[in-house]
């Protein structure tokens, strides 16, 4: 179990972060770059000093401001693979993943046979003459997860490892991590700035936001309850915030968001709401949609931006009050000739919008 | 008439860069040349063997040996300490550091005499203790120390810095103390500025004359370098002032050559990471 409080300040940077993650729990720290995550894994790992706070992994106290704690990085349990992996260059693979091994003192035949078990574990046995500058930007990452791995440190600390690999390579290590991680008995931090990343790896999220948590939980619980609009971007979701100004029969509400009323899901007797639109329930009509959906924004067309995973949905950015995100096939992008101006309606049912407080 | 005036310049820009080459080129290598070329190779042979020769040849051996060797041993942690600390007075220790490189010799073998000569500010202390440095061969190493030492903190600091941090990082999080991290990771890393360091001292160390004779004064067999010897020479014996001059030249450039011959596979590229990651 680690149990972190972060505070650090770094010119007009203030990382203030509270952290925690049980064991075999996978945390990923999601964020834009500037947000504070490859700060809080120096914090954890020791390469950097808090100025006030603690750490704790289980019951080993690695740092504590207030009780003069500091074990220094050498002396903390910690495997860390930065993004670019720093891997020896004067060294062969295999001497990279002995490297920790030989720090702790393990004698020289012990170390060799967990270094060949090692790089067995990560299919690069091969490699071990090998140099990282003649390795492939996916071999290098396994040759760093192994080298961190080899002293199987409680804590694992993951620095983007994705964001160095070519695309394709990337979708099959991150299938290939994924397993990795879900077979770790420790505890694994894993820092990225992608959210797709951060779905497919984290059993918890914390959403970094300017140095401060905006939210964290476990993955279900960002995804259907979002408390802040940067947490909802990131997910890929509407995120509103309203007040519920009278409520009808059917389970449904009238809500006020700005200076337009919604119709959504009764949220019960709370007055401020959030309200969740999932943009896949959003339809765009040129003039006015004869469905039933009983909420309707007219705007323009602010962009239009393909949506990665899925190559043929887009997600459309409407300029209406409030702003809207819809996510529609390409085909309909192309029936409607939807483009940057142009006017249109975005049309969805009550039951389509989610409300908690 | 506007179209053919660049054409012009640069024309002349051509020429002018290339005479002022030519110009600096022929001042270096003519004297060279000029000592190569004075004795011929046989007579050069026969005098190799003359005791003063010899004598002068070992001693500077033996000296710029030793002094390159306490200025790697008690440089480098200097080099580190400047390298990857930042404290309070650093600016100041540094002019200190790089003072010998710009300092005329004479003025340095004067200084050295007022620190450690008998009456000096620390030379009292040191012949209380049975040491005497001034006119002895470990004053030739004392000044030779002095005027080298630049020459290889200045650089080997550069090379220490320029490690990459997430190395040092790295090894941090790998168990490995400081002084592991020092020996396997930071030292292999900048081996081949470190080694290029140590030649340009040892070439300095080899070279020194003016703090030498000042310092250490210029008997035969205790503290007449090859330096020392050459120009004494230059009064009686011309042909043995040369040869010395000559065997000089050879040992520079040996340890020039030695420099070059420093394994390029050793230096770490940040191109072979973008190679790879291709």
């Amino acid at each position: 179990m680690l149990r972190a409080h972060l505070d650090r300040r770094l010119g007009d940077f203030h990382l203030s972060a509270r952290l925690e993650a049980g064991r075999a729990e996978t945390l990923v720290l999601v964020g834009e770059s500037g947000s504070g995550k490859s700060t809080v894994l120096r914090l954890l790992a020791g390469l950097l000093r808090p100025d006030a706070g603690r750490i704790a992994l289980d019951d080993t106290v690695w740092f504590d401001a207030a009780a003069g704690v500091e074990l220094p990085p050498w002396r903390r349990a910690v495997g860390w693979v930065p993004q670019d992996y720093a891997l020896f260059p004067h060294l062969t693979v295999g001497e990279n993943v002995a490297f920790g091994l030989r720090s702790a003192g393990a004698p020289a035949q012990a170390t060799w046979l967990a270094v060949r078990r090692t790089l067995e574990r990560f299919g690069i046995a091969d490699l071990a003459a090998r140099r990282p500058g003649e390795l492939s930007g996916g071999q290098q990452q396994r040759a760093a997860l192994a080298r961190a791995l080899a002293l199987e440190p409680p804590l694992l600390l993951l620095d983007e490892p994705l964001a160095a690999l070519d695309v394709t390579t990337r979708r099959s290590v991150r299938a290939e991590l994924r397993r990795l991680l879900e077979s770790l008995p420790c505890v694994t931090v894993f820092v990225t700035h992608s959210p797709a990343e951060a779905l497919v790896l984290g059993d918890r999220i914390a959403v970094l936001e300017g140095g401060r948590v905006a939210q964290d939980g476990p993955r279900e619980e960002l995804l259907r309850h979002p408390r802040s609009g940067y947490v909802a971007e990131l997910m890929g979701l509407n995120l509103f915030r309203g007040r519920v100004v009278s409520r009808a029969p059917g389970g449904v509400a009238r809500v006020a968001v700005g200076g337009a009323t919604l119709m959504a899901m009764d949220p019960g007797t709370e007055d401020e709401v959030f309200l969740l639109v999932d943009p896949r329930e959003v339809t765009l009509h040129l003039g006015s949609p004869a469905g039933s959906a009983q909420n309707l924004l007219r705007g323009a067309i602010a962009e239009i931006v393909p949506e990665p995973p899925q190559g043929d949905r887009l997600r459309v950015v409407l300029a209406s009050e409030p702003p809207i995100v819809a996510e529609v096939t390409a085909q309909a992008v192309a029936a409607l000739a939807l483009r940057p101006g142009l006017e249109v309606t975005a049309a969805f049912k009550a039951t389509g919008v989610r409300s908690y407080r | 008439m506007a179209r053919g005036a660049p054409g012009v310049r640069a024309v002349a820009l051509r020429i002018a860069t290339g005479l002022a080459a030519g110009v600096m080129l022929a001042l270096l290598a003519l004297p060279l040349a000029a000592l190569l070329l004075r004795v011929p190779p046989e007579r050069m042979l026969a005098r190799i063997g003359e005791p003063v020769v010899l004598a002068a040849l070992r001693l500077s051996l033996i000296t710029s040996l030793a002094a390159t060797a306490l200025v790697v041993v008690l440089g480098l942690p200097l080099a580190w300490l400047l390298a990857t600390h930042t404290f309070r007075g650093k600016r100041a220790l540094e002019l200190l550091v790089d003072l010998p490189m710009v300092l005329p010799p004479t003025v340095a073998g004067l200084a050295l005499l007022l620190a450690f000569g008998r009456a000096g500010l620390a030379g009292r202390a040191l012949s209380a203790c049975g040491v005497t440095l001034p006119f002895t061969t470990a004053g030739v190493i004392v000044a030779q120390v002095f005027m080298s030492a630049p020459f290889f903190i200045v650089p080997a600091r550069a090379g220490l810095a320029s490690v990459e941090r997430r190395y040092v990082d790295a090894a941090a999080t790998l168990r490995a103390d400081p002084i592991r991290t020092f020996f396997h990771v930071l030292l292999p890393l900048a081996r081949p500025s470190l080694l290029a360091s140590v030649a340009m001292s040892g070439a300095r160390a080899l070279g020194e004359f003016g703090a030498t004779i000042t310092f250490a004064g210029n008997l035969p067999g205790t503290t007449q370098t090859m330096p020392l010897a050459v120009y004494l020479a230059l009064q009686t014996d011309l042909q043995a002032a040369v040869t010395l001059s000559v065997m000089l030249v050879i040992l520079s450039m040996a340890l020039l050559l030695g420099l070059r011959a420093v394994p390029t596979h050793a230096l770490w590229r940040p191109s072979d990471a973008a190679r790879a990651s291709r």
